[in-house]
């Protein structure tokens, strides 16, 4: 039985995975302008549905709202943020900064990443900062929380108490790389892992195979990833488009098979519940990550059918 | 030019650690010419390693060679017998020439004993000062020919930030020498050239995806290739 007092940061997500309950989180994408209604808007959609949500931290290289701040804004409306910090626009200097004032915002988790390349985005003239990558950053904020040090080895009076978050994409090459990747990020202090949207049911079981003959899914909470399909296009475009994305011709088949428009989103609501259902038989799966992107009004509906509703309240 | 120095000998000692037949392979040429990594030094290196092994009652062979230009794959060729022979190759070439070497000949154990560290231009007799980055998007047309990017602490192209007194940089170096404001610099020359309102034109931040930002860069010259 873990008590309070062993808690590393003690967030609602930690204490439900902590706890074995199936978590759920969500991804709630920051608006491209100083607009405050957004985040309100979708922490309204999601409050009570998810244990926590992912604030992207200027998400495929695009400028928008900072992750700290609209963090801060989902937490006022009752929607515990998974912070999402990554190495490209930050040094080490700033990426301390950044989890110092999170935490003392009341931020808890934090998703370290490497950060989609600058190419990508809307400033592809930008120079890229990677001062440090996910694998160093993790292990940085793990000797601030554990150790009370700084990255230099200053000693610091507060340490910020944090759930340590990374993400790993099953489905990239190669593939006898991704678990052991896993590996070391759990060295480095990953405390959960969120997966990239799993489309290839097979390929993703393959995947945890590898990390459950390492043991690793004893170590590291593992939440799967989810993406609802909205639309044949949409699926198209993420299996042409988005790196890193295995999308099987079967699923795009199965999409648009049906009408456009309602029917299409029917059955992309219909697969995610299929989906959660079966990940959630599969060992060493601790819960599922719904990236509904710009679609947070189906989160719901997905999760009353897969049947994951009420939300536990740990204590 | 590009400089490069030797790596500090225990460094290198771990590097080869084990290994029975050691090929030191120079460069003969930029880290020849920055006194690192040519022929002479690759012996010199070559000695220094037979001694140690024979101070620590090991048997380990360690012959030296060099390349005339260690990047480019014919040169390669002309080394190729004792590279072969080697169970590990201690490359005293710049990065590009290390690299070519392991990828022509993998895959042997290649490892470096020196570390790049600029593109330098020499000042005096055995002294190097920094250039250029190879960002890939030359403005020095605006800064009367002194490379901002490189020669400000900060990279400024706008400068020069408050740091700058009596015509030095806030910043010292690695050996507290005192640096230079390139941007001090520039002001003086654009005044020497009646140019002054160059410092006064606007400069967008400027395109770093020239710039090893954007990915390792290739260049092709389709002109240039055979027909």
């Amino acid at each position: 039985m873990t008590t309070a007092t062993e808690y590393k940061a003690g967030s609602n997500l930690e204490r439900i995975l902590s706890a074995g309950q199936f978590a759920v989180t969500g991804e709630c994408g920051p608006p491209k302008s100083a607009d405050g209604s957004v985040i309100e808007e979708k922490a309204k959609i999601l409050k009570g549905y998810v244990d926590a949500v992912n604030i992207t931290d200027n998400q495929t290289a695009v400028v928008r709202v900072c992750s700290m701040a609209s963090g801060y804004q989902a937490q006022q409306n009752g929607l515990e943020a998974i912070m999402q910090m990554t190495c490209r626009d930050r040094n080490r200097l700033a990426m301390q900064a950044d989890i110092l004032g999170a935490s003392v915002l009341g931020i808890k988790n934090v998703l370290c990443l490497t950060g989609d390349h600058l190419s990508f985005g809307n400033h592809p003239e930008a120079r890229g900062v990677h001062d440090l990558d996910a694998i160093t950053l993790l292990k940085m904020y793990k000797d601030m929380r554990d150790e009370s040090r700084f990255q230099c080895g200053e000693e610091m009076t507060v340490a910020p108490q944090l759930y340590l978050g990374c993400a790993e994409n099953p489905f990239a090459d190669p593939f006898e790389l991704r678990a052991l990747r896993l590996q070391k990020k759990i060295e480095a202090g990953a405390d959960f892992m969120q997966t990239q949207c799993i489309f290839n049911l097979p390929k993703f079981k393959k995947w945890m195979e590898a990390v459950r003959a390492l043991g690793l899914h004893q170590e590291i909470k593992i939440l799967a990833g989810i993406t609802p399909i909205k639309g044949a296009g949409m699926a198209n475009y993420m299996k042409k488009f988005v790196p890193g994305m295995d999308v099987p011709q079967e699923i795009i088949d199965r999409i648009a098979a049906q009408e456009k428009g309602a029917p299409q989103q029917a059955e992309g609501k219909k697969l995610a519940v299929e989906m959660i259902k079966e990940l959630a038989e599969v060992e060493g799966v601790a819960g599922v990550h719904i990236m509904a992107v710009e679609w947070e009004a189906a989160v719901p509906e997905i999760v009353e059918a897969a049947g994951l509703m009420p939300r536990p309240a740990v204590a | 030019m590009i400089t490069a120095e030797r790596k500090p000998f225990d460094e290198i000692l771990s590097l080869v650690e084990g290994k029975k037949k050691i090929l030191v392979a120079g460069c003969d040429t930029c880290v020849a010419i920055c006194l690192t990594g040519g022929e002479k030094e690759a012996e010199i290196l070559a000695s220094e390693l037979r001694i140690k092994a024979q101070q620590d009652g090991r048997e380990v062979e360690v012959e030296h060679t060099a390349a005339i230009r260690q990047c480019e794959w014919e040169y390669l060729d002309m080394i190729a017998q004792k590279v072969e022979e080697a169970d590990l190759v201690l490359s005293m070439a710049c990065g590009i020439g290390i690299q070519s070497l392991a990828e022509k000949f993998s895959p042997k154990l290649v490892m470096p004993a020196v570390n790049t560290n600029m593109l330098g231009m020499p000042q005096e007799h055995a002294v190097w000062l920094e250039r250029c980055v190879a960002c890939g998007e030359c403005r020095i047309g605006l800064t009367a020919a002194i490379c901002p990017v490189v020669r400000c602490s900060k990279s400024l192209m706008n400068g020069p930030c408050g740091g700058s007194h009596d015509g030095l940089c806030e910043v010292t170096g690695p050996n507290h020498e005192e640096i230079e404001c390139a941007w001090a610099l520039i002001w003086e020359r654009l005044k020497a050239q009646g140019r002054e309102e160059l410092m006064f034109t606007d400069r967008p931040p400027k395109n770093w995806s020239k710039s090893s930002s954007g990915g390792p860069r290739k260049m092709v010259r389709e002109e240039a290739k055979p027909v």
